[in-house]
């Protein structure tokens, strides 16, 4: 006879694990939501100063100046957009290829793997890393190119942070478009290959009309960690304060100008404005997080 | 004209190291339904997606031997061509989520980029789903996605999706084991109507559902053929002690 009782609800023991671990639980979700208001109520603590002198002003003044006491974000909002938006559109393209490839056209054997590892890998280098390598290769590549087609050869520049930033979300993209591939159900594909169709046409009509809302949320994600990217972003921007005319100019994005300009800020009211800068980038990237959540609930399919 | 359709000549398939079929030599007669029955593992959804080439997304498969269809050899033509004259219907309902009704009965045309004027899809959407027995329950929902419809009205459209295509033979792959019995019985009726059509193969584990639809049954056993006759003959007097245990211990 097998014993049923191991898994009585009435036992004592039982009942005392169960209540433990749903404390546990309990405990890391008040822990994250406490710490997530704290994190929101010094961050708007801090920049309140900020808001109270400048107001709206800080989104609509064109200048960053603090010689002369000039505030606006929008140089850096602008900067961010450029920057991360345009790397959105190099990154997107190749990152959705190689989660095709990897999730649905080799998904096993050594090329699926070496891949796999090759893109995890990439995902796991400090962000300085590819800083430096920007610096010593793609900045004297840019600097040829605006040579060669007669502009100033700055080097540094959104252009070049956005080919940086490119590079280190795409494995980060790939990964995720990969899982979301992998997770389109088997006997849907084989349907299609059933009906005669060739890979491609099964890609295109089934994988990627399932896959939907898990890649758009993944390039929502890709996005958000664009936006928050600072430190190889910080050594290729060109630390320019002022609005950008072309994706050849240097500029500045919310966070590089935090990165740049905290260490020497020493004005109540300058630190005050750095910090309300960041408050954008959090108000920002919360609101991708939810949007993310959202694309997910409207657009997954049921079966 | 030759009254078989499909044979198979000894045809040996392992994956990895495992033998699974096991030199099997049969030939399918035209619309007709043959059964192919024998014991879970041993070969059946194998053998029958060897028939539409579906077994070339196993890795590491190797198969010798040939399938022919009308003569000609399967394994020499473009697997696409003979996935289209050799539809298949899977054991759990699988139509396309994203599509409506009316896209999941032609997804056949839409998926392989084959152009059709407005009438030529609605007369086929029409027939096909008439075919499956499915037109009146949905006639009015066309444009709507399946995802409300019952199992067995999902497999029906499955059924109809691949009846779409026009194809001369049917792979069925225990169509009904994952309906309740009253979706079941309606395909079996359906299956019966069907062969005017088309030739039927159906992989199903109901000993009483092989007598019932099919003219021909075949009997697999650890991957060999062990014994194919008419339904009738193999159920009442069958030659093989294999086979006269398994009947007689589904019906017991
Ligand atoms: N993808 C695979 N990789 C390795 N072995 C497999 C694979 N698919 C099937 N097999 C093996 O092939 C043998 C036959 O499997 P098959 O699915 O054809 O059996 P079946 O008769 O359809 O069984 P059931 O009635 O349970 O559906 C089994 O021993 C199984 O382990
Ligand atoms: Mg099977």
């Amino acid at each position: 006879m097998r014993k049923t009782s191991q898994y009585n609800p009435e036992d004592r023991n039982i009942r005392l694990y169960e209540a433990i671990f749903k404390l546990v639980l309990k405990g890391a979700g008040v822990i994250m939501v406490t710490l997530l208001v704290a994190l929101l109520v010094t961050i708007l603590w801090q920049s309140w100063p900020s808001i109270r002198e400048y107001g709206i002003h800080f989104y609509t003044g064109r200048k960053w100046d603090p010689v002369f006491k000039e505030y606006s974000a929008l140089p850096f909002i602008l900067g961010t957009l450029a920057t991360t938006l345009l790397s959105l559109v190099i990154a997107v393209p190749i990152a959705i290829s190689l989660a095709i490839f990897s999730g649905f056209y080799v998904n096993s054997g050594f090329l699926a793997s070496a891949i796999r590892t090759l893109v995890d890998l990439l995902a796991g280098i400090p962000s300085v890393i590819y800083g430096f390598w920007g610096l010593f290769i793609l900045v004297p590549v840019i600097r040829k190119l605006e040579l060669s087609i007669g502009i100033v050869p700055y080097g540094v520049g959104i252009l070049t942070s956005s080919i940086i930033l490119a590079i280190m979300i795409i494995p980060y993209a790939a990964s995720i478009g990969r899982d979301v591939i992998t997770m389109v159900p088997n006997d849907l594909k084989e349907a299609g290959l059933a009906l005669g169709a060739t890979p491609f046409e099964v890609v295109h009509r089934v994988v990627l009309p399932y896959a939907k809302s898990g890649l758009l949320s993944g390039v929502l994600l890709s996005f958000g960690r664009a936006i928050g990217e600072t430190m190889a972003v910080t050594m290729v921007i060109g630390n320019a304060n002022f609005i950008p005319g072309s994706i050849f100019d240097p500029a500045n994005t919310l966070s590089s100008v935090i990165a740049n300009e905290f260490a020497e800020a020493t004005d109540p009211l300058y630190i005050s404005n750095l910090v309300h800068l960041g408050l954008i980038l959090f108000v920002t990237t919360t609101i991708i997080g939810f949007l993310g959540r959202a694309v997910i609930r409207r657009w997954s399919v049921n079966r | 004209m030759n009254k078989h359709i499909l044979e198979i000549d000894r045809l040996n398939v392992s994956i990895g190291a495992d033998k699974i079929i096991k030199d099997i030599s049969m030939a399918f007669f035209r619309k007709k339904v043959t059964a192919i029955m024998g014991p879970s593992g041993c070969g059946k959804t194998t053998l029958v997606r060897c028939i539409n080439r579906m077994h070339e997304l196993i890795p590491n498969t190797v198969v010798t031997g040939s399938i022919t269809l009308y003569r000609k050899n399967i394994y020499e033509m473009n697997p696409i061509m003979v996935r289209r004259e050799i539809g298949m219907v899977f054991q759990r309902p699988n139509p396309f989520p994203t599509m409506s009704i009316y896209d999941n009965v032609i997804a056949g045309y839409l998926l392989n980029g084959i152009k059709l004027t407005r009438s030529e899809k609605d007369t086929l959407v029409e027939s096909s789903l008439a075919k499956a027995g499915l037109w009146n329950e949905v006639k009015d929902a066309l444009h709507r996605r399946g995802a409300f419809l019952s199992g067995g009205q999902q497999q029906r459209l499955c059924i109809a999706r691949a009846l779409a295509m026009k194809p001369r033979v049917l792979l069925l792959d225990e169509p009904t084991s994952a309906l309740d019995p009253k979706s079941t019985a309606h395909i079996e009726d359906l299956i019966s109507e069907l062969k005017e059509t088309v030739t039927i193969i159906m992989v199903t584990h109901n000993i009483g559902q092989a007598s019932r639809v099919s003219d021909f049954t075949a009997f697999l056993y650890l991957g060999e053929l062990v014994e194919y006759g008419t339904t009738e003959k193999l159920f009442t007097v069958p030659d093989d002690k294999r086979t006269e245990e398994y009947l007689s211990r589904k019906f017991g």
